[in-house]
């Protein structure tokens, strides 16, 4: 391979195929390149798939696409060893067409959107690792080298999608390690079962589906979440932690999801499931401070390598393919105005992002990662007390209910101060606002 | 509760073994052993690591290409690579 193309999509996630396909669609001679033997092999999600990312590529999306349940009902538990207390949001208006939210299995849905992408003239080459950025004597990207005959294969432009690791752009200076407190690890498992006990146990008709997000002491005291999320004939259960969390204990990750998975309040949803498949991803989850430089002379970064993840919201595929088709976008405007790929020119791919969602929830929850990880009273005090107050509450045992009140108070004030509660509710509204 | 084990778990995905390349050594062994309080044993999700006399011993068989490893080791006592194209983890649903 010496060919020289327009450019070069290393790899064929969300951000690596919304690039690849928004580029091949405007005519640009595109090389994708994916290690994995097939799109989707090495890609891992929940996975919820929000549509309007999709849709703004692919409009009609939802006639093809392999969807798994379109999401009716969001479940929030906060959770303590035995219980949990939470807000359910169910409506019918999430049942009407065009669908907001899917479950989706991303080795399917991977291999579909690549599909689109080849459709629309990208050459698409699987089974090949890129292992390193070719550049000039300046310094330019100008193609990268693979693991597969000659290697090397050039370009105008890179467009770095592979990933939360992102080897490329660390080998290349482009962007520091990850450090253990900006990423989280998640692990999960699908459990297999006739679809007609996910509609059961969930209370949904065929084509709907529940999103179960988890908090409290189903993270044993550290940063993180658990999820569940119901797909037509299986469901997705996992856990995620900040990996400076779970280096600090001796709990290793499979052995926290045994315990997410026997939980009381999760066991009776996934009894008699099949498990066919155990996975695990890192997740960028540092925010706002830890985007690094999104381009520079021959190349610019999109989806997890650029550390794209709102990870309050728990949202990331589609700011993937949103970065991945603004890198594109900015890409097809120079070309077509006959502009160099250079740094000067690519930096208008972050003043699209600046301007979009991207940048803007992203700047907005800015300060939360630091305040979780120096409070960790939300991932366990906070749970334990909510928990406890709703079980005292609600047993009837002759206690006054004024009686109960004042226990409930009394234990928010031994466990956290006054001067604690009122300083968490200011942490919190500050980081939220 | 009895935990199963995690094999049995990594029993259930497909791999394409790329025998006699291992994508990821460890430098140095002798730093593991000196001080570190590795969080390679505790934080692989795959259990790769594992500590035989002191030792510790790492095989990739049933790596899922996290990066969790490389990450959590401070000393930068890893050689992280990517698997050959086509070989390693090959995930069926992910």
């Amino acid at each position: 391979m010496s060919e020289s193309f327009d450019a070069i999509v290393v790899g064929a996630g969300p951000a690596g195929n919304a690039a690849a396909y928004t580029l091949a669609q405007a005519g640009l001679a595109v090389l994708q390149i994916e290690r994995g033997e097939a799109p989707g092999a090495k890609n891992v999600q929940g996975a919820i798939l929000y549509a309007d990312a999709l849709e703004r590529l692919i409009p009609d999306f939802r006639e093809e696409a392999p969807l798994e349940r379109h999401i009716i009902e969001q479940r929030m538990w906060v959770m303590d060893d035995e219980s949990h207390i939470g807000t359910h949001f169910r409506s019918n208006d999430f049942s009407r067409p065009p669908h907001n939210r899917y479950t989706i299995i991303r080795a399917k849905f991977d291999k579909w959107f690549s599909k689109k992408v080849q459709e629309a003239g990208a050459l698409v080459i699987c089974e090949t690792t890129v292992t390193g950025l070719l550049r000039d004597g300046a310094g330019k990207v100008i193609g990268v080298q693979t693991d597969r005959g000659d290697g090397a294969v050039y370009a105008e432009v890179v467009v770095i999608a592979d990933g939360v690791n992102s080897l490329l752009a660390r080998k290349a200076g482009f962007r520091a390690e990850l450090a253990p407190k900006d990423v989280a690890l998640a692990v999960k498992e699908i459990h297999f079962m006739p679809k007609e006990a996910v509609e059961s146990r969930f209370n949904i008709r065929a084509g709907q589906g529940v999103v179960i997000e988890m908090m409290g002491k189903i993270t044993q005291g550290m940063m993180g979440t658990g999820f569940l999320y119901t797909n037509t004939d299986s469901i997705s259960i996992g856990v995620g932690v900040m990996l400076s969390d779970l280096m600090a204990q001796r709990l290793t990750p499979w052995e926290l999801l045994e315990q997410t998975k026997a939980h009381p309040s999760v066991q009776p949803l996934l009894e008699g499931g099949e498990m066919k498949e155990y996975a695990a991803h890192l997740i960028p989850e540092g925010g706002f401070h830890a985007i690094p430089r999104v381009f520079g002379d021959g190349w610019v970064i999109a989806g997890d390598s650029g550390m794209f993840v709102n990870a309050v919201h728990r949202e990331g595929s589609n700011l993937a393919m949103t970065t991945g088709r603004m890198a594109a976008e900015t890409i097809i405007d120079l070309a077509r105005a006959g502009l160099p790929m250079t740094a000067e020119h690519l930096a208008a791919y972050r003043r699209r992002l600046d301007d979009c969602f991207v940048i803007k929830d992203m700047k907005k929850y800015k300060d939360l990662p630091d305040i979780f990880h120096a409070n960790n009273q939300f991932f366990t005090t906070y749970p334990e007390l909510v928990n406890g107050a709703a079980r005292t509450m609600l047993t009837v045992d002759g206690v006054d209910k004024r009686s109960k009140e004042k226990e409930i108070f009394a234990c928010f004030r031994e466990r956290r101060s006054l001067f604690g509660l009122l300083g968490d509710a200011f942490k919190l509204w500050r980081a939220f606002r | 509760m009895s935990v199963p084990k995690v094999e049995e778990k990594l029993f259930q995905n497909r791999y394409v073994i790329d025998a006699g390349h291992p994508h990821i050594r460890i430098v140095d062994p002798a730093r593991c052993r000196s001080g570190c309080r590795q969080p390679c044993l505790v934080c692989c999700p795959a259990g790769c690591y594992t500590l035989d006399a002191g030792e510790v011993v790492l095989i990739t068989d049933g790596c899922l290409e996290c990066g969790t490893c490389r990450v959590v080791c401070l000393a930068r006592n890893l050689e992280w690579k990517y698997p050959r194209g086509g070989y390693g983890i090959q995930f069926k649903f992910g």
